[in-house]
C-alpha cells in the first residue's frame, strides 16, 4: 500500500487547474498555427491569429483564457494499492478546485440548483468527477476546464443499427454545422459510438483528452476520423464561424461495445479554449 | 470587409444606420453588461415597477460575465458569451430603446425582425479571446444586482473595443454571409 495524503492531492488539483485555464496546450497551439498557413478566409486567418496572441496574453500574464472558466470536469484514476489519508479524495480535490478558483481569479461558473434559483455556488464546486479504480499505485488526474458555450452545441442520439456509418456521420456533421458561431470554433470534436445512452456522452468527452492528431488504435476508425474532420471542414463554418475553411482541428472517436438493439452516438463539442492537462501523482 | 468605423455611446440613429453586417467597429464609451440571470431579473423587475436598472435609450448591452480582477488588473478576462440565450428578452429591451448588443454567435428570428423594426445593432465579438478583449476596458463599476457575481450589471468603459457588424437594421447576416462562400458540403 502507498499512503497519499489527501492534502498533497488538493495542491495538485489546485496547480493543474490554474495550469489549464492560463495554459492552452502546445498540441493545440500547433494545430492552430498550421491552420494559420491553410485558412482561406482573410478574417478567418485574422481570427487565428488572435487566438494565438490571446493563448501567449494569457499564458504570460497568468489570467484565464476565456472569462468562462468552465465546468470543472475530472477523470480520476486510482490505483488500488493507494490507501488515501487524511481526508477523502472527493473533498480534496473540491478543495484544489475552490483554492483555484480564489486564488487564480476564477470565475465561479457553476449554479447550484438548475431549475429554480440557479444560485451560483460561488466557487466553482462541486466538480464533476468520474473515478475508475486500476491497478498501480499511482493517482492520474485528468481535468479538463468545459465552457457553456460549445458544451451547450453537443448532443446525444439513438440512431438504429441500420442507420450505420451514413447516419453516424450525418449526425456527428448537423451538430458540427448548427454549433456553428455559437460554440467559438475551430473546434475539437469527441465522438462517443456505443455503449448504452449515458455513457455514448462519457466516452465523447473521454476522447478530447486525445492530442490532436493522436488517432484511434483501430485503423477503420482512425480513418473515419479523417474522413470527418476532412468533411467538417468543408462545412464553411470557419473560424469562430465567420465562414472558412478552418471549422475543426480535430475529430476524435472513442468506441464501445453496444446492444445488439442500439446505436448510441453522442457528440461533444469543445470550443477553441482546449482546456485539458493530466498530472499523474 | 470595409475600413474600421469608429463609434462613441450611446448610438443615435444616424450611426445605426450607417452600419452594414460585415463592418469592423471600434467602440467606445459606457456599455453595460448583463447576461442570462441579469436579462431574466431585469425584464422580471420591468413587468413589476415599469422600471430597469439603467436607462437604457441609445445604450449597448454587453454578454459577458468577466473573471475576478487581479490586483492592478481593472477586470479580468472578458469575452462575449452566446448571444441567443438572451433572445428571449432583446425584442422587449430593443422596444425600451436599447440600441446595441454585443455577443457571439447566431441570432433567433425574433430578435433580427426586432433590429429591423426598432433600428438597432447585434455586434460579434472574437469569442474566447478574452485576455485580449479585457485590454479595451478602462473602467468598471458594478451598478445592480451584485448578488449574482459574475451575472452582475456593470457599467463598463470601452477604449476602442472592436466588434464586427453581425446582423444590421437592413437583414444582413455577417455569419450567414461568411459561411456561403466557404461551404462545400451542406448537411
Amino acid at each position: 500500500m502507498r499512503e497519499i495524503q489527501a492534502s498533497l492531492i488538493t495542491e495538485a488539483v489546485k496547480d493543474l487547474v490554474m495550469d489549464t485555464e492560463y495554459n492552452i496546450p502546445e498540441d493545440f497551439i500547433q494545430s492552430i498555427k498550421r491552420s494559420v498557413e491553410k485558412e482561406e478566409s482573410p478574417i478567418g486567418k485574422e481570427i487565428l491569429n488572435e487566438i494565438l496572441k490571446n493563448a501567449e496574453v494569457a499564458s504570460k500574464e497568468k489570467v484565464a483564457y476565456c472569462q468562462d472558466t468552465g465546468y470543472p470536469v475530472f477523470f480520476i484514476e486510482v490505483g488500488q494499492e493507494v490507501h488515501i489519508t487524511g481526508g477523502n479524495i472527493k473533498d480534496a480535490v473540491n478543495e484544489g478546485v475552490r483554492k483555484a478558483t480564489k486564488e487564480g481569479y476564477l470565475r465561479a461558473s457553476l449554479a447550484f440548483d438548475p431549475i429554480f434559483e440557479r444560485k451560483n455556488t460561488g466557487d466553482n464546486t462541486p466538480a464533476l468527477i468520474y473515478f475508475d479504480i486500476v491497478p498501480g499505485n499511482k493517482i492520474k488526474i485528468k481535468f479538463a476546464a468545459k465552457g457553456g458555450g460549445s458544451e451547450n452545441q453537443s448532443k446525444q442520439t439513438m440512431l438504429r443499427p441500420a442507420d450505420g456509418i451514413e447516419g453516424i456521420k450525418n449526425f456527428v456533421l448537423k451538430c458540427i454545422a448548427n454549433a456553428g458561431p455559437n460554440a467559438c470554433p475551430p473546434f475539437t470534436v469527441g465522438v462517443g459510438i456505443g455503449g448504452t445512452f449515458d455513457y455514448s456522452a462519457v466516452l465523447a468527452k473521454k476522447a478530447l483528452f486525445r492530442h490532436i492528431g493522436e488517432r484511434h488504435p483501430d485503423p477503420k476508425i482512425a480513418a473515419f476520423e479523417k474522413e470527418l474532420l476532412e468533411l467538417a471542414n468543408q462545412l464553411g463554418v470557419g473560424p469562430l464561424g465567420f465562414g472558412g475553411t478552418t471549422t475543426a482541428v480535430d475529430v476524435k472517436i472513442e468506441v464501445a461495445p453496444v446492444h445488439i438493439a442500439s446505436l448510441p452516438v453522442a457528440v461533444n463539442i469543445q470550443c477553441h479554449a482546449a482546456r485539458h492537462k493530466e498530472i499523474e501523482i | 470587409m470595409s475600413e474600421t468605423k469608429k463609434i462613441k455611446t450611446p448610438l443615435t440613429e444616424d450611426i445605426i444606420e450607417n452600419l452594414r453586417a460585415g463592418d469592423r467597429v471600434l467602440i467606445s464609451g459606457y456599455v453595460y453588461t448583463a447576461r442570462d440571470a441579469a436579462h431574466k431579473r431585469m425584464i422580471e423587475e420591468y413587468e413589476k415597477t415599469g422600471k430597469l436598472p439603467f436607462d437604457i435609450k441609445g445604450q449597448i448591452i454587453y454578454y459577458v460575465g468577466p473573471t475576478p480582477p487581479r490586483p492592478g488588473q481593472v477586470i479580468g478576462s472578458a469575452g462575449p458569451t452566446t448571444a441567443y440565450r438572451m433572445d428571449k428578452y432583446t425584442p422587449k429591451l430593443l422596444e425600451l430603446g436599447l440600441k446595441g448588443t454585443i455577443g457571439k454567435g447566431w441570432r433567433g428570428e425574433e430578435v433580427k425582425e426586432a433590429l429591423k423594426r426598432y433600428k438597432a445593432v447585434y455586434f460579434a465579438a472574437y469569442g474566447g479571446t478574452a485576455a485580449l478583449l479585457s485590454k479595451h476596458i478602462k473602467s468598471v463599476e458594478t451598478i445592480a444586482y451584485e448578488d449574482l457575481g459574475p451575472e452582475a450589471v456593470r457599467k463598463l468603459y470601452f477604449e476602442n473595443f472592436p466588434v464586427i457588424v453581425a446582423n444590421d437594421i437592413y437583414g444582413g447576416d455577417v455569419f450567414e454571409e461568411g459561411q456561403k462562400k466557404f461551404r462545400k458540403l451542406k448537411v
